[in-house]
């Protein structure tokens, strides 16, 4: 059993910024742990530059951030333990760890949480049809080119439009393989110009508001059926290529019976970072699907301050305040208020996303008062970001109501990217 | 004891599902040269790749039946060989649960007939001693009845112990052979995909395909397969809390219902549907279907709403045109049939084995001497029950994040006496790429693991200069 001060399970940009940030703010031994071979976490196969990408002709260049990642938080002292997989996590700050050596354990005084987000598979879609080999996701994809010079198909139907669904478009194109088609479910495409030009650009054609209904193939994906303005269409193609959607890689927290944030699908935090169990914090793409890996390393670096701040302090009691929210809100984080803990130098705004587009007033109510308000237009693929009031962690009930305006009239966006 | 011929090989089966595998098992310990042939690229490749993978006692089997005696046979000798053969099981015990009055009144008959069984350890239990046992059923619950002795295993680690231990005496395995047709002359020659074989005896498990295989063989079959549909979910293992007992629903005259069931590897699953078709080779899953199981399972255990599903996927049973077996023996003909085995396959295919042994030696001849001693053949524990590889040391790496596996467990799959055909074989030996994530952390792994390995490879390599730099 290892016993370091601070215990970090995951490290991408997340991760490894809250041990550095940890390691600054005074954390004595700090151990992170990283399942892959290499840090940097899903930065290692994918980009979200798809342009500069498109005239490298290769994607390969977040691998280079992730072997930097690795040299500062080696130079900043922190124990790095690389092909160390977390296999339970215990409440009493005990976590179960597999390694090449076999099973081993840590105990540490606090552990933080950076395990990313991955896209919902095939079986999440409630996708229908065959079950043939050609199913993939963008990471798996990315994965295979940048780490095994490997292509899982030559003429993939890519489904989705985010702005990763993109990305996956110019990794197929620089490694020979031809989209035949990008089919989104929603009603619009998610992702926006210029990166939507792409498809134009380079003849793949794109569909939006279809509902696949059937995946062909006995041992390898041969089409897809799918309904398009009340029409069957069948693409004939050799895969199938699962864009976007990302959710929590929350499984321990599942396993271990934590709490989850049900509109996240990643832990309850606090304005922290704190779960629910006040030994544990997360920070990144755990906390909510998904933003960048910039935005995910400066949440962990807030969090990691936090984090060593609180080893000075007797680990918090009480029941946290829960943040209540109405639909067409589907998540809020943090959704959970310490009580007596100032926000700085944690969370200073709440995360939002919206379920759907749609236009109402948005508004945060604390102990009855409303504090903050907008009126506007929601867009589900951008986040929404609300400053906490001032006085916040003395709040006895904090909710976000919306009313939705019933005149759909042309109204100024004010959620931001 | 089996019997001499002067063909190739004693034995012919067709079909490696899980009967074929315990089939040829079977024939092999009795001493016969034994040929499995499988049309598809792998064993389980038909009915025995989908199911809800309990070992039954026969508690609600039709009295006095053929099918009775075999699951409870089969289910006998699985208890008693699984150890020797690395297999375990989990005594999960299973609750018939009635959740309207209607369904309650039900209940005695169907512990009376559980007694007329032989199932001597089934009780009736009131709605609050039924959640006593599993408190995390429905308050809707009206009452129940716990039978104590249904279990739940691995169901292709176990045809996997069965056919490599065949392969160990000495059997012969041709996948990606299929039966074309048979002609008799005292001794058999089948014409098949990958040349002719001849073999003193036949016997026809192949499932899905089993009338059209008795007419490809020139017998007359009395049977027509009516194959049914199965839709499952399996939920993520933090469902497993919730789901300590397989929780049977009360049967109709038609079909065992929907089971919410926890598996060996630490999931819990819904399912199946029963959706008659045409259709044999296509088991297709739809959202609709996939959407009411997943709300089933949350009405009757409420904490498994909310839960991520792992996989979802669809079998089918080889039903036929009657409920019971179809099971006989051509003596002239020297033909076995093991057909219309439509929900108990599992649990009855060692019992089905031996069965078809006994009636073989009915077909008379010189017998073959047993073998004198019977090699020791054990596959690897998959099971959250029984330590896993990664909890080893030196295991390389893990593969496989979701399951747990090891580099050193594909490996091993790759080198074994059977080796995967294709990629359902390699996650139904290793457990690999069949976690919540589904491949999106390891696929590519997988995928440079198995080059060169798979009928069909899940990648193919870049040309050279398209390579990565990294």
């Amino acid at each position: 059993m290892s016993h370091p001060d601070v215990l970090i399970v995951g490290g991408g940009p997340a991760g490894v910024a809250a041990a550095l940030a940890a390691r600054a703010a005074g954390a004595g031994r700090v151990t992170l742990l990283e399942r892959e071979p290499r840090l940097g976490g899903a930065t290692r196969h994918c980009s979200h530059s798809p342009f500069g990408m498109l005239e490298r002709g290769r994607v390969y260049f977040g691998a280079a951030w992730g072997a930097r990642l690795e040299r500062d938080a080696r130079e900043a002292g922190v124990e790095v333990l690389t092909g160390h997989s977390v296999t339970a996590l215990g409440a009493d700050g005990t976590v179960e760890v597999s390694h090449a050596g076999g099973v081993g354990g840590f105990a540490a005084r606090r552990i933080l949480l950076a395990t990313g987000a991955r896209e919902l598979s095939r079986a999440q879609r409630l996708l229908p049809g065959d079950r043939p080999v050609g199913i993939v996701t963008t990471g798996a994809l990315q994965a295979s080119l940048a780490f095994h010079g490997l292509l899982p198909f030559r003429r993939p139907v890519i489904l989705g439009s985010e702005l990763v669904s993109h990305s996956a478009v110019v990794s197929c194109l620089a490694h020979g393989a031809r989209p035949v088609a990008m089919l989104e479910t929603g009603p619009a495409r998610l992702a926006r110009a210029p990166v939507t030009w792409l498809p134009a650009l380079t003849g793949i054609p794109v569909r939006s508001g279809v509902r696949i209904v059937d995946i062909i193939g006995r041992s390898r994906v041969e089409a897809i059926r799918f309904e398009h303005r009340g029409r069957i269409e069948t693409l004939a193609c050799d895969g199938l290529l699962l864009t976007g959607r990302f959710t929590p890689e929350a499984a321990l927290l599942w396993q271990s019976g934590q709490r989850i944030n049900r509109g996240s699908g990643g832990p309850s935090v606090d304005q922290h970072g704190r779960c629910a169990n006040p030994l544990y914090f997360a920070a990144g793409n755990l906390l909510r699907p998904i933003e960048t890996g910039g935005w995910s390393f400066r949440e962990g670096r807030a969090i990691g301050h936090a984090l060593a701040l609180d080893l000075q302090r007797p680990v918090p009691e009480g029941e946290a305040v829960a943040v209540g929210y109405d639909d067409p809100v589907r998540l809020v984080v943090p959704d959970l208020v310490r009580p007596g803990i100032a926000p700085a130098p944690g969370f200073d705004r709440f995360q939002l996303r919206f379920t759907r587009d749609c236009r109402g007033r948005l508004a945060l109510e604390v102990d009855g008062r409303t504090l903050w308000q907008r009126s506007g237009r929601w867009r589900p693929e951008r986040r929404v970001l609300v400053p906490m009031p001032a006085g916040i962690e003395h709040a006895g009930q904090i909710a976000f109501r919306f009313s939705e305006a019933p005149d759909s009239s042309e109204a100024p966006v004010f959620s931001e990217d | 004891m089996t019997s001499a011929t002067s063909a190739q090989f004693d034995i012919a089966i067709v079909g490696a599902g899980v009967v074929g595998c315990a089939t040829a098992r079977s024939f092999a310990r009795a001493g016969a040269r034994v040929v499995l042939i499988e049309r598809g690229a792998d064993i389980l490749s038909g009915a025995s790749k989908a199911n809800s993978a309990i070992l039954h006692t026969g508690f609600d089997a039709p009295p006095g039946s053929l099918e009775l005696e075999l699951v409870r046979a089969g289910r006998e000798e699985y208890l008693r060989i699984h150890r020797d053969l690395g297999l375990t099981f989990v005594p999960t015990g299973a609750l018939v649960c009635a959740w309207s009055a209607a369904e309650a009144a039900r209940l005695d008959a169907i512990a009376a007939q559980g007694r007329q069984n032989g199932i001597g350890d089934l009780a009736l239990l009131d709605a609050a001693a039924a959640r006593r046992r599993m408190p995390g059923l429905a308050a809707t619950l009206e009452a129940a009845i716990e039978v104590p002795g249904e279990y739940v295993i691995d169901p292709w680690s176990a045809p996997l112990a069965y056919v490599t231990e065949a392969l160990a005496l000495g059997a012969t395995v041709m996948r990606g052979c299929e039966l074309l047709s048979g002609r008799f002359d005292g001794d058999w020659t089948l014409q098949t995909s990958r040349g002719a074989i001849r073999a003193g005896t036949v016997v026809n498990a192949a499932g899905l395909f089993g009338d059209a295989v008795a007419t490809r063989l020139g017998l007359t079959p009395d049977f027509a397969i009516r194959p049914r549909k199965g839709q499952f979910v399996v939920l993520d293992k933090a469902a497993a809390r919730h789901v300590p007992v397989i929780v049977l629903p009360v049967p109709s005259e038609t079909t065992k219902g929907i089971v919410i069931c926890p598996t060996a590897f630490g999931n819990v699953l819904v399912g199946p549907t029963a959706e008659e078709q045409d259709e044999r080779e296509r088991a297709t899953v739809d959202a609709g279907t996939l959407s009411m199981l997943q709300a089933h399972g949350g009405r009757l255990v409420p904490g498994l709403r909310g839960i991520p599903i792992t996989a979802t996927y669809a079998g089918l049973r080889p039903g036929s045109d009657r409920k019971h077996y179809r099971v006989s023996a051509t003596a002239e003909r020297r033909a076995i049939t093991l057909g219309g085995i439509r929900s108990t396959g599992l649990s009855a295919a060692l019992g089905l084995a031996a069965h078809a042994v006994r009636l073989h030696a009915g077909f008379g001849g010189a017998p073959r001497p047993a073998p004198g001693a019977v090699p020791r053949v054990a596959v690897p524990n998959l099971t959250e029950t029984q330590p896993r590889d990664w909890q080893r040391p030196d295991h390389g790496e893990i593969v496989c994040h979701c399951e747990l596996v090891t580099r050193r467990e594909i490996e091993a799959a790759l080198d074994s006496p059977l080796p995967p055909g294709d990629f359902g074989g390699l996650r139904r030996r290793t457990r690999a790429g069949m976690g919540r994530c589904q491949g999106f952390y390891c696929m590519g792994r997988l995928a440079n693991l198995t080059r060169g390995r798979l009928a069909e490879p899940l990648a193919e390599s870049l040309a050279v200069g398209e390579e990565p730099s990294s």
